[in-house]
């Protein structure tokens, strides 16, 4: 896999870079928002609506972002970060069509309100007991999570919610799509997106909504990571004896990054869940877990902008190969061996890890020269 | 499927495209726009002549119906016999009509209904697809409602049980098979009248279709459930339940799910020494029952289905079509399913709006029953009832 | 329509069928255990594709009663005969799977020296190929052309195939109101067989001495000169052999298996391994039989459909007032 085009360096350095440096990111940004609109040949799905796989991604590129804090920043394995995004989902749902009749917009605060709390309620346990026991406890409130939806009438059971609220409708103006025939570019009249009407069939509305939130999410994660919490996180990950020593509260900094990846889990979730018109159960599986913690680990931990190609490429790629069908989950398979095989570090590795990695090597040849080497063989 | 078409004048083209411009900033952007721009004039202008000469005949060439449901991943069998149905529905018509030819664009959803909802935008977008076969599954069937109804897009499904589908006043979902809440009470009919059972034993697998079955099993028995479980799909284990039921003294069990627990059940209740009636819904009407439980402990099972056994003239066509396969659970129905539709377009129904119409006040016999729709669902109700015998699945009958 | 009750009477009068059955289930979760403790504790590293060792382990028992002519009326001795090679076969196919994986999924990885998470994805990635080439194995057969020689093992690739007879139980003794049967008896004892040789294996042996060596300090023990290749080998090796003969327990009691049967079990498995204290061998026994019995009595009393919730309610219960599981003493600390 070669570098991809993304900026490797943080935002604020961007921001403080050239010009030239600003209208580039300028024209990334209004690329992403066209992308649907393009139906660029090669790069859009054949089998299934871009628009509806190019939200799907933006969803996962926000639980990516949230679960970066956790595992990236914080450096505690979730295996059951699908438990947010089910309750975001869920609150979404709850509030808006099963037991009340919130508009969607009310219910987002109150979805990211109560994942934040069920965050801080299961992390206040068990972020106490030894890092390694979270991966089992965490996947386990995942299933507590699916099962409880599953088998209570209340929360609709296994059939799920019909009609989640959708985003108020504006509609303010017209956008054609593009359409690539032979190598020609045509405008599609037929084919046009009403800005900013949330239907069933169009996504890019969704897709619109849920880019911006990304973007908005982005500019916190930098905010955040270059402040004092994320230098908080940074120490407890690394050395979390030394970093209690030096005066950090560790326990209070790791269950403020589990609450802070809940709510972006959360955010994520309520966002999936416009989009979908229909939420159930089943759909917030174990295995949903393991591909967002894929995500996180393949785009490079505690790199933003890797986590972010990272979730992408897991929803992009089995959907751009849908022709392979039944061995897409085989290939999916294959190709998480080979990337821990040959970008041990992810696909765009955390620059601290870079330096550190090279820090580390130094320091192992000056202990130990090659003499550990001989007695091993 | 045409670029421009509908187009009154060119300058449309130009004006949406200015309207593009003003949305982008960069000077690269714009300039390839500007490109773009030239390239979608001039084609715009040959597109729209060569779709006006080509329309001699009443028949638009590329006519499409789409088939949505599995065709891969766990649930494909039951997919793969609905679209092999359905082909046989396609050869028929295509024999009869060689001057409109139709094809059948096959939309693999694994049976879920995320993958379903995108797939539903492909085909909604598709303007050449007329109308939809599908989608197999109550749940993706829900998931896509609305995207279908929203686009006028007629759809037939054959083996969408659940009940709640047409209270959603949808106009575009149809069904030809009966849905569980018919199902249920002739269950229980033939659990009371027929196995003469007088303790029954309920279990569902937590599931919409498993838990709806039940659930009106239990109503349709009052006071003959002696007791109740709930299992949860992908179990291997059920000696919990196997405790429950032996203890209960039940003559009967009842299961509502699918075919893999239910043959596992089975066969853990039978190696525990129950020696009762077993039955199961549409679900477990699979091969896979017989090969999970094994042939001895599968015997004597019955198996419930509101759809009707291939008669041997469709075996033999099935057989034709589909390179030798079997039909198996709901292939008749995906027959019917299809045939809905394309015998409006052998009426010259070519347009979706023309074809749901169709589809909407459709009264013809179907291979399995009459098919007539009233809101959506098919009006003759029939459930028939499959003996497993001899390690094979024996030809059903109906319920009386 | 059954909501959250709590059905006492029936914990109670049928106490010893759930508790007996229950640790016949525990035992398999206990012996697949096994394999994920040993790995954490020599490698810190949870083996997300130890699951799919257990489920060639099913295919290989089935396939070996298909192949030695296993048919409905089978039964008695034959019947025997035909278990006990079918678990000799599941071990050492169950061994060879885990050994490859070692070779593919772990060592390249450790070369490179690579973080622990990123073993993890390696591990997810081949437990998704290794149970996905068992559910494509009809296709996979196709391309080769052995298709039609085949059938009966590769078709209906994605479905449970079951194994021909039904197994007939007999039942030999009472506790409580519960006859305890031949299955039950012959799962437990021989579960309880192999986790005794294990264990003084590791304790006695010298090899397992280099295990527990490893698990202590890597490199320490490798300077004492332990071959730490070596010892993650006979790791996965021991860990593979274990995964296979619960396989064969596990068809012996369930009776069919299918492409993705590893995975549920693997996760019970791995919280039965954390309940007892990870990387303690005896702590996975210990967290097996619990996490079975629970399982079972939580079934009993709130319904089947909840018992994963149980599971993993018990296994934060336990973890908050043992915070090292129940024996919690780790692999390294094991004293001779």
């Amino acid at each position: 896999m070669r570098r991809p085009g993304l900026p490797a360096i943080p935002m604020p350095d961007a921001m403080r870079g050239k010009p030239a440096k600003i209208v580039g990111l300028a024209v990334l940004v209004v690329f992403l928002y066209a992308l649907p609109l393009l139906d660029l040949p090669i790069l859009t799905t054949p089998d299934s609506d871009f628009a509806g796989v190019l939200y799907t991604m933006a969803t996962y590129v926000l639980v990516a972002l949230g679960l970066n804090i956790v595992i990236g920043y914080a450096g505690l394995l979730d295996l059951g970060y699908v438990g947010f995004y089910a309750i975001g989902a869920y609150v979404t749902a709850v509030l808006g069509v099963q037991h009340g009749h919130w508009p969607y917009l009310l219910t987002i605060p109150a979805a990211v309100a109560v994942t934040m709390l069920s965050g801080v309620i299961l992390g206040a346990p068990t972020l106490r007991v030894r890092g390694d026991y979270l991966a089992i406890v965490t996947l386990g409130f995942g299933e507590i999570i699916r099962l409880s939806a599953k088998n209570s009438d209340w929360l609709g059971g296994a059939r799920g919610i019909q009609n989640v609220p959708k985003p108020p409708s504006i509609h303010l103006f017209d956008v054609p799509h593009l359409k690539w025939e032979n190598g020609t570019v045509l405008v599609d009249v037929t084919n046009k997106t009403q800005a900013f009407v949330f239907g069933f069939v169009d996504y890019v509305p969704y897709y619109w909504m849920a880019l911006t939130v990304v973007f908005i999410v982005l500019i916190a994660d930098v905010l955040i990571k270059s402040s004092r919490v994320g230098r908080a996180w940074e120490a407890t990950r690394e050395d979390e004896d030394v970093a209690e020593v030096m005066g950090v509260p560790t326990f209070r900094y790791k269950l403020l990054a589990f609450a802070m990846g809940a709510f972006v889990g959360g955010l994520s979730g309520a966002i999936s869940a416009a989009g979908a018109n229909f939420i159930y159960p089943d759909s917030y599986q174990i295995t949903v877990s393991v591909i967002f913690v894929a995500a996180v680990v393949i785009g490079g931990q505690g790199n933003r902008w890797g986590v972010m190609l990272g979730a992408a490429l897991v929803v992009y790629l089995p959907e751009r190969f849908r022709g392979l069908e039944e061995y897409r989950i085989l290939m999916f398979g294959i190709a998480l061996m080979l990337l821990a095989t040959f970008r041990p570090q992810g696909l765009l590795p955390p620059r601290v890890t870079r330096r550190a990695k090279a820090l580390e090597r130094d320091l192992e040849e000056l202990e130990t020269g090659d003499e550990a080497q001989e007695v091993r063989s | 499927m045409l670029p421009c078409p509908n187009l009154d004048a060119p300058p449309q083209c130009g004006r949406a495209l200015t309207e593009e411009t003003l949305h982008t900033k960069h000077t690269l952007r714009t300039l390839a726009v500007v490109a773009a721009a030239g390239l979608a004039l001039t084609a715009c202008g040959t597109t729209s002549s060569s779709s006006t000469a080509s329309s001699g005949s009443n028949c638009p060439s590329g006519l499409k119906i789409a088939f949505l449901g599995a065709q891969t991943g766990d649930y494909a069998n039951l997919g793969i016999n609905i679209s092999n149905g359905a082909n046989v529905a396609l050869d028929d018509y295509n024999k009869a009509n060689s001057d409109c030819k139709v094809t059948m664009q096959k939309f693999d959803s694994q049976g879920d209904p995320n993958q379903a909802t995108k797939l539903a935008t492909q085909i909604i977008q598709d303007k050449s697809i007329v109308g939809v076969v599908g989608p197999a599954f109550s749940g993706e069937s829900g998931a896509t409602g609305d995207a279908f109804n929203g686009a006028g897009l007629v759809t037939v499904s054959a083996s969408a049980t659940d009940p709640a589908l047409t209270t959603h006043g949808w106009t575009t979902f149809h069904r030809v098979v009966a849905t569980d809440a018919d199902q249920a009470p002739q269950d229980a009919k033939y659990i009371k009248d027929t196995l003469n059972a007088k303790k029954v034993f309920v279990i569902d697998d937590s599931s919409e279709y498993g838990k709806g079955l039940a659930d009106g099993v239990r109503k349709g028995l009052g006071n003959l459930v002696t007791g109740n479980d709930a299992v949860q799909q992908k179990q291997t284990d059920f000696s919990a339940t196997v405790t429950k039921v032996t203890s209960s003294g039940a003559d009967a069990v009842f299961y509502g799910g699918y075919y893999a627990e239910a043959g596992l059940l089975i066969k853990q209740l039978k190696a525990a020494g129950y020696k009762g009636a077993f039955m199961s819904g549409d679900g477990s009407l699979d091969p896979g029952f017989i090969q999970a439980a094994g042939a001895d402990a599968a015997n004597g099972a019955i198996l419930t289905c509101p759809c009707a056994p291939s008669s041997a003239d469709f075996t033999a066509k099935y057989k034709a079509d589909n390179s030798g396969a079997e039909p198996g659970t709901y292939s008749a129905e995906g027959y019917d399913a299809a045939n809905v539709i394309l015998s409006g377009i052998a009426e010259g129904k070519y347009t979706r709006a023309d074809l749901l119409d169709w589809v909407n006040n459709y009264d013809q016999d179907g291979l399995t029953k009459h098919i007539k729709f009233n809101k959506g669902d098919v009006s003759t109700v029939v459930i028939y009832a499959y003996k497993v015998g001899g390690g094979k699945i024996q030809p059903g009958t109906p319920i009386k | 329509m059954h909501a959250l009750a709590l059905n006492f009477d029936f914990l109670f009068s049928n106490f010893s069928q759930l508790t007996v059955t229950g640790l016949a289930l525990g035992a398999v979760y206990a012996m697949v255990a096994l394999g994920y403790t040993m790995v954490y504790g020599v490698l810190q590293l949870i083996n997300f594709a130890h699951s799919e060792v257990f489920m060639y382990g099913t295919f290989a028992t089935l396939w070996t009663v298909y192949f030695m002519g296993g048919t409905a009326h089978t039964s008695g001795f034959a019947l025997a005969r035909m278990f006990a090679v079918a678990m000799v076969v599941a071990m050492v196919v169950s061994a060879l799977v885990a050994l490859l994986l070692e070779r593919v999924a772990y060592r390249p990885l450790l070369r490179r020296n690579s973080p622990q998470l990123m073993a993890l994805i390696s591990a997810i990635g081949a437990s998704f190929v290794l149970s996905e080439s068992m559910g494509l194995r009809d296709n996979i057969t196709r391309w080769i052309g052995l298709n039609d020689n085949f059938s009966r093992y590769v078709s209906g690739a994605r479905d449970t195939r079951g194994l021909p007879m039904d197994i007939q139980t007999h039942k030999l003794f009472p506790i409580g109101n519960y006859q305890v049967t031949n299955i039950d008896l012959i799962v437990i004892c021989c579960a309880l067989l192999m986790m005794l040789l294990l264990d003084q294996f590791v304790r006695r042996s010298r090899l397992g001495r280099g295990i527990r060596a490893v698990a202590q300090d890597p490199e320490s023990a490798a300077l004492m000169g332990v071959n730490s290749t070596r010892v993650v080998q006979l790791t996965f090796l021991l860990g593979g052999l274990m995964a296979g003969a619960a396989a064969t327990l596990y068809m012996l009691r369930i009776g069919a298996t299918r492409f993705d049967a590893g995975f549920i079990l693997g996760v019970k498995a791995f919280t039965a391994a954390v309940m007892g204290g990870i990387g303690n061998l005896r702590g996975a026994l210990v967290g097996g039989l619990v996490l079975g019995v629970a399982e079972n009595w939580g079934s009993a009393l709130v319904g089947t459909q909840w018992k994963d919730v149980v599971a993993f309610v018990l296994l934060v219960v336990i973890l908050l007032f043992r915070p090292t599981g129940i024996l919690g003493e780790s692999l390294g600390k094991a004293r001779v």
